[in-house]
């Protein structure tokens, strides 16, 4: 599930990104990034375990569903976190200088 | 346990060499600017740098590694104090992890390098798909 959700904010945060490339202005790749190499590790954590538990892998319990994808929000959550950190203190527009200049 | 360690330390030496390729890079561009020819510089503007593309892969890869890093703190792998994995604290455990990493994080870091070799080699080829008629008009 963790992978999945991981999955689709990859495939969002890329479709943001492409709609306004080559203008990285936003700094959406930063998402990008992160969302697709956690979702590539996954992946592999998630053949492994695959090789592990066979078809049981595809049926998991109701609570190990619901924690991961606890996990999985939490992990979009966090990275969205650091995109805005790092696009805060990168400021490609100029608004939090300005801002702070006004004052 | 902590597989992400294995892509970490790639992604450390990764940043490392990237920077390394950049000084480099900045300093053979003057010499390269002397030769100030329109259709090299058209060249040079159309082609990425190597070290802008050893970036995508150090970027995937201390991506990947931090959020990574979050779900082994969810799991109580990673602890905020010494010796800050759970499974270093007794040999048994620690016998596991090295096996994990040795599996696991070696086919994520493998896997991510393999991802970027096909991004780069499919950059390369627009880029030659690009300079075709600059070359041709030459």
């Amino acid at each position: 599930m963790t992978l999945l959700v991981t999955v689709f904010a990859a495939v969002f945060s890329t479709v943001a990104w492409y709609k306004k490339a080559p203008n990285d202005d936003m700094k959406l790749s930063i998402l990008c990034y992160l969302y697709w190499g956690a979702s590539i590790m996954w992946f592999v954590d998630a053949i492994f375990e695959y090789a592990e538990l066979k078809a049981a892998y595809f049926t998991p319990s109701l609570e190990t569903m619901a924690n991961d994808l606890y996990l999985g929000l939490s992990v979009v959550a966090l990275g969205l976190v650091v995109w805005l950190v790092v696009l805060l203190i990168k400021d490609p527009k100029g608004v939090v200088k300005a801002a702070l200049k006004r004052k | 346990m902590a597989c992400f360690l294995v892509p970490a330390t790639e992604a450390l030496i990764v940043t490392v060499a990237t920077q390394v390729l950049i000084a480099r890079e900045n300093k053979l561009l003057p010499k390269f600017k002397r030769e100030d020819s329109a259709a090299l510089s058209t060249e040079a503007e159309m082609k990425t740098p190597f070290s802008k593309k050893l970036r995508w892969l150090s970027n995937l890869l201390w991506g990947g590694s931090f959020l990574l890093a979050f779900e082994h703190v969810w799991h109580g792998e990673v602890v905020p104090w010494f010796p800050f994995l759970t499974a270093a604290s007794n040999p048994a455990d620690t016998a596991g992890m090295l096996h994990e990493m040795s599996t696991v994080g070696v086919a994520m870091a493998v896997l991510v390098t393999a991802v970027w070799v096909a991004m780069v080699v499919f950059s390369g080829a627009m880029e030659k798909n690009a300079l075709k008629p600059v070359k041709a008009a030459r």
